[in-house]
């Protein structure tokens, strides 16, 4: 069954992301981005009847959705957690869709963000889980750089199988940072060169710091609604076109080629949905935890061969000037990565540029819009065409 | 000394008690399907590949090559911080199975995708071999 157009994404709020985390909580975020989304999308507090959330990194409990509808002070009837880690919100996004065409609710509101800082992100966890996971027996003792080293061994084979070099990474970071001057929300707005980026310090081979996101503290929310709600506010809705969803393990001695992702799976079922082509799109508003998260991206999505994403990448300009824009907010290396609404800042653009509210950096033409979640290692992946 | 942060050190279940035990013995043990001749890696109840129960530790030749590496440069576990740079890998076995790891016996600047390797087995005070590799 398609999804297409059976739901729209008419609310969204975003806050600007914080390097400290002090005095702030996760819960007063959540419920501050979500009664601006509420209001953005024209409702009342009582229309939301479905509810999603996406839980904090830092701060794994049980019962999320109902702490938070207690804060919220909301009865939803659809109310769950979405752990896709970074694919959270495009996960999200058709999930809610999919409970509206199904007739469980009408207007779901999908929350992200947390209270998380560099400090307390890398902080030893004080109690370990007990939960016996593979991972921790079979590649903890090895000393990984949580994602750090997993997506550093995707760079360094992608390098070896293409030819991929570190000027062609840098050069996504550098137009990001563009992008981000353009946007007086982000975390880091200064212009950066492909020379700031490989003088930086190398973290983990090949990748230097600023080709790696900082944990901060933000939060997103966004509201989606049934097509009779679509016309609530005064917005011009981004209708969802197409959804395609893949996942793989966690661990990347577990996967076949760690140089394609299940995106080779998830972005085609979404353009099909849709009906558009990689060619269509206006905006593409992809996961960016590292440069080389882009890189495969745009190969595995097919707005490039698999392994020309190097090249493809010095070929265009990703700047919202350029002709190919992409993560026209500055993408979470710029942005910043505030948990899993680091993810949702991708939905939250691509809305903001159909919606022509995108400011300064607003695209002059935006009426499709490609979003790609990522999650863990490459591992999950949840893609989006929306669309006005 | 307790107030030193400790390496994670693996916690064997009676399924993978057998690859610890191989390691401490200076051998690779892993399990191999005794109906599809999968090799099954890590340890599981059955054969993901034909949902066969029949599984049989068998030692492999603890040869391999390195499919993909970084070196790190900052720890994530402070237990790690005194070792960096080191080279946390991803070797492919001989025998096919993929493996975390640590290539060691050489700089981190010597090491290559593709390079090939054999085992080490490093073994910690706690009385666990840890499966590592140098230059072969």
């Amino acid at each position: 069954m398609s999804l297409k157009r059976a739901a729209a994404i008419t609310g969204i709020a975003e806050m600007a992301p914080r390097a400290s985390a002090e005095g702030l909580s996760t819960m007063g975020i959540w419920a501050d981005v979500s009664r601006k989304a509420i209001l953005d999308a024209g409702l009342e507090p009582s229309e939301i009847d479905g509810l999603l959330v996406a839980p904090p990194i830092v701060d794994m409990v049980a019962m999320w959705p109902s702490h938070l509808g207690e804060y919220l002070d909301i009865h939803p009837r659809y109310a769950n957690i979405v752990d896709l880690g970074g694919a959270s919100a495009a996960g999200m996004v058709w999930r809610a869709a999919s409970a509206i065409q199904s007739g469980l609710c009408r207007a779901v509101l999908c929350v992200s963000g947390e209270a998380s800082d560099v400090d307390t992100f890398y902080a030893p966890r004080a109690k370990r889980p007990t939960q016996q996971l593979p991972l921790r027996e079979f590649e903890a003792p090895y000393g990984p750089m949580g994602a750090n080293s997993g997506y550093a061994q995707i760079a360094m084979r992608h390098m070896h199988e293409f030819g991929t070099t570190g000027r062609q990474l840098a050069k996504v970071a550098v137009d990001q940072r563009t992008n981000a001057g353009a946007n007086p929300d982000a975390l880091y707005r200064d212009p950066l060169t492909v020379d700031d980026v490989l003088s930086s310090p190398l973290i983990v081979d090949p990748l230097h710091l600023y080709e790696i996101v900082q944990p901060c503290t933000g939060g997103a929310a966004f509201v989606v609604v049934s097509a009779d709600l679509a016309g609530s506010n005064a917005q011009t809705p981004a209708w969802l076109l197409g959804a395609g969803e893949a996942t793989r393990g966690v661990m990347l001695a577990q996967v076949k080629s760690i140089t394609t992702s299940p995106i080779a799976q998830s972005a085609p079922l979404a353009f099909e949905m849709a009906g558009v082509t990689p060619d269509d799109i206006d905006l593409i508003s992809v996961y960016d935890c590292y440069t080389i998260t882009v890189v495969v991206t745009l190969e595995d999505a097919g707005f490039c061969e698999k392994g020309r994403g190097g090249p493809f990448v010095e070929e265009h300009d990703l700047t919202y000037r350029g002709d190919l824009p992409l993560n026209t907010h500055g993408g979470q290396l710029s942005f910043g990565q505030p948990g899993l609404a680091g993810g949702t800042s991708h939905v939250t653009e691509a809305v903001r540029q159909l919606q022509g509210r995108a400011g300064e950096r607003q695209l002059p033409d935006c009426e499709l819009a490609f979003v790609n979640g990522n999650g863990g290692i490459m591992s999950e992946q949840s893609s989006l065409v929306l669309g006005v | 000394m307790s107030d030193q942060p400790r390496k994670p050190l693996p916690k064997p279940s009676s399924l993978s008690q057998p690859f610890w035990d191989g390691l401490a013995a200076g051998e690779i043990r892993l399990q191999k399907c005794d109906r599809c001749d999968t090799y099954v890696f890590y340890p599981r109840p059955y054969c993901p590949h034909c949902l066969s129960e029949a599984l049989t530790w068998t030692a492999v030749s603890g040869r391999g090559r390195v499919y993909t590496y970084t070196v790190v440069r900052r720890a994530m576990h402070p237990a790690f911080q005194p070792d960096v740079p080191y080279v946390f890998a991803i070797v492919e076995l001989e025998e096919g199975p993929r493996v975390e790891t640590n290539v060691v016996g050489c700089a981190p600047e010597d090491v290559r995708v593709e390079m090939p390797v054999k085992a080490v087995y490093d073994r910690t005070t706690a009385g666990i071999a840890l499966l590592k590799f140098e230059p072969a």
